[in-house]
């Protein structure tokens, strides 16, 4: 066996356990101290320190030091894909894992984030603000007429599903020819000071370009977010099966949508199923590390509040969940809306990394990997879905690539046959996936101690 | 009906519920009023609509016509949630607990409409979320200690016994701080021993929540034991009304249910 070999397996052993500490110290809980006469509790202090720390090590092993890095150009693809896969395969846990709905729309939302970012600072660099203006205003003020929309229409009862979407859906089509309407009005004002792309002007370039770039991946992540708003109204009353589907459905649309969208639709920049060229690539350990965390954090507190106890559930007992008071139409929606989100912030991150996105992509059935990921890593695991995405990206794209890569130049296509054995075997050996729903660290739930009881058991 | 109840306030009113399902006739104008504190059976023989009334009662069927008055609230139109918001809890014939979730999340799911938070409160951790669900878990362990069910608070609903399933689903009911209780057959499955304690355990909530409580029941030691008033259904419609005195001795009702050489 090759040096290399030893050594590429070395790195996925490396950075599943880096994930298990920065979870372990994140979790980290220490006795509070003294220090002259005050009382402190530390386990705030130390779980933040241990994040800084852990975003440190990374970065460190991604420096050069004349000439010798420990993580090269290539394991640094991997590492930006395996935090998108992160945040695309935990979206689709929150949707499937711990709602219970069959999506295979995430791909989707990936895709439109991926496309809807990278047009933003794409436009920005060729020195056209119009992107990210029309895009922003439309996002914030779409959600604003959604919020409103659903505020007004909940006191009208049994009102059918279909109506209640055509007033959201023309609430949305409004905010984005008004979105439009500024953008054309707004963008030759800001133009002049983002320069072409040869001679960037001062906010296009440095500091502000960075914030550009962080505006872009959010308003993507919202855009996805809405567009699965509108879609998962009606969809989401159907079955679990017939929603799996539309969703699969929409994966296919949004593909074709891509393809044509230099003729369909007015986005000749995007050059259909060419390609699209020429995104900046913004991209930086920092951004991806952040944008994973914040996922990864904000999805376990959610998962530990009243509103995802509520979705969990839906997922056990619907009818039990209706009875119990729990809002179920609005607990799918909620978990589908959120699950793209993360989704639409994974395509933004992507579209920065690779520079470069084309519809084979998004294709649905590469659309079938966070869910092999998600079914493989647990459902219902948040740890389960990341040790999967991690290990996913750093084997299949990594280590089979490159081992088979010395065999033949044809080789590499055999891991779509091992990967699927694998598959085959984990289900056979453990169907409940790799890691069932055992959680680890800050993402495990913690027991709730027995109360003190003065009499237990008054009735018996 | 003891001469005092004029004077409490009507809790449920059901006039003229009659639902269809394509051309088999499920309920047929039933009518019930019941009042505040009171203990009232639905019994009749299977099939006779006992359960399809509860279904119409907390909104999982839409009546085909019909009224139900909940506090003078019509509840018909309304969203099952909406309805136990509103002060309805109900137990479930066959058990239908969250199997996969602890007790303890079993009550607190049943407290989420008085969660009181925001969701981004929650992704937040705020400090009135931290507040609340300390709050929350407070009243759910408050509820598990009054049905003696503290010790098994972390264990998974469905690994528990048949009897104790049956208490976690009345807490869990009671969770949703309901002013009318609905339980749909508590005592199937239940042997003589566990039918006495569930007896005076029903007692007991409706004296301590200050319940009203309408049940559906088989068993009759237990109905008739414990209900002030009973409503015998067959196909339907409504065949006799009155004490368990009154219905252990009703002719219609002892060909109907009891079968006719009783």
């Amino acid at each position: 066996m090759d040096l290399s070999v030893l050594l590429s397996f070395a790195k996925i052993i490396a950075v599943i356990a880096y994930l298990y500490g920065l979870f372990w110290i994140m979790g980290l809980k220490v006795r509070p101290v003294t220090i002259a006469g005050k009382t402190l509790d530390l386990s705030l202090a130390i779980n933040v320190a241990g994040v800084v720390v852990a975003f440190g090590i990374i970065q460190l092993a991604l420096t050069d030091f004349g000439g010798f890095r420990i993580l090269n150009e290539f394991d640094t693809g991997l590492l930006y894909q395996a935090c998108t896969m992160t945040m695309v395969a935990l979206g689709l846990n929150l949707i499937y894992g711990f709602n219970g709905q069959f999506s295979l729309g995430q791909w989707g939302f990936y895709g439109i984030g991926a496309y809807a970012a990278a047009d933003v600072t794409y436009r920005w660099v060729n020195g056209d603000s119009s992107g990210l203006i029309v895009l922003g205003v439309g996002t914030i003020l779409a959600g604003v007429i959604i919020l409103l929309v659903g505020r007004s229409l909940s006191n009208l009862r049994r009102m059918p599903v279909l109506s209640s979407f055509t007033l959201y859906l023309l609430g949305a089509l409004v905010s984005g020819y008004v979105a439009v309407l500024i953008g054309r009005w707004v963008s030759p004002l800001l133009n002049p000071l983002l320069g072409t792309n040869l001679e960037p002007g001062p906010l296009a370039q440095g500091f502000w370009l960075q914030i550009i770039y962080f505006l872009a991946v959010v308003f993507a992540g919202i855009f996805a977010a809405e567009i699965s708003f509108l879609f998962g109204l009606p969809v989401l009353s159907l079955g679990s099966d017939y929603f799996g589907i539309a969703t699969l459905g929409f994966t296919i649309v949004v593909y074709t949508l891509m393809v044509n969208s230099d003729t369909f639709l007015p986005f000749p920049e995007m050059r259909g199923g060419r390609g699209m060229i020429g995104i900046p690539k913004l991209t930086t350990w920092f951004w991806a590390f952040l944008f994973m965390m914040a996922v990864i954090v904000s999805m376990r507190n959610l998962i530990r509040s009243s509103y995802g106890r509520a979705m969990i559930s839906v997922r056990e007992d619907e009818v039990a969940a209706r009875a119990m008071g729990i809002d179920v139409a609005g607990g799918k929606l909620l978990a589908f809306v959120i699950g793209s989100l993360f989704a639409g912030l994974g395509g933004g991150v992507y579209a920065h990394y690779i520079g470069f996105l084309s519809p084979g992509t998004f294709d649905f059935l590469i659309g079938f990997n966070p869910m092999i990921i998600v079914v493989f890593g647990g459902l219902g695991s948040m740890t389960g879905t990341i040790t999967a995405s991690f290990g996913w990206i750093f084997f299949l794209e990594g280590m089979l690539r490159d081992v088979l890569g010395r065999i033949s130049p044809q080789a590499p296509s055999w891991r779509y046959v091992l990967y699927p054995l694998t598959l085959l075997l984990l289900m056979l050996i453990r169907p409940e996936g790799l890691m069932g729903k055992i959680e680890w660290g800050f993402l495990k739930i913690p027991v709730v101690p027995l109360r003190d009881t003065k009499q237990e058991g008054e009735v018996a | 009906m003891n001469t005092t109840a004029e004077t409490r306030p009507v809790v449920l009113q059901i006039e003229g519920l009659t639902k269809y399902f394509g051309g088999l006739r499920a309920v047929y104008n039933f009518d019930l009023t019941l009042y505040d504190g009171d203990l009232v059976g639905l019994i009749g023989p299977n099939g006779a609509g006992k359960t399809t009334i509860f279904n119409q009662i907390t909104g999982l069927y839409l009546p085909t016509s019909g009224s139900i008055k909940f506090n003078g609230i019509e509840l018909v139109g309304f969203e099952p949630h909406e309805i136990t918001r509103l002060g309805i809890a109900r137990t479930f014939q066959n058990i239908r607990l969250f199997g996969n979730l602890t007790v303890l999340d079993n009550l607190r799911i049943a407290l989420h409409s008085q969660a009181g938070y925001s969701l981004f409160d929650g992704i937040l951790m705020t400090r009135k979320y931290r507040q609340r669900e300390a709050e929350i878990l407070e009243r759910a362990q408050e509820l598990l200690e009054i049905m003696g069910l503290t010790k098994v608070q972390n264990e998974l609903a469905r690994n528990l016994p048949y009897g104790e399933q049956r208490r976690v689903e009345i807490a869990r009911a009671l969770a949703c701080s309901p002013r009318l209780l609905l339980l749909d057959e508590p005592a199937a499955g239940m042997n003589p021993k566990e039918i006495t304690q569930l007896m005076d355990l029903i007692h007991f909530i409706r004296d301590k929540f200050k319940l009203t409580v309408l049940l559906i029941e088989h068993q009759m030691r237990l109905v008739m034991g414990i209900c002030e008033q009973i409503t015998v259904i067959d196909f339907g419609e409504i065949i006799a009304r009155g004490t368990p005195k009154e219905i252990q001795n009703n002719p219609r009702v002892i060909e109907a249910y009891l079968g006719k050489g009783a």
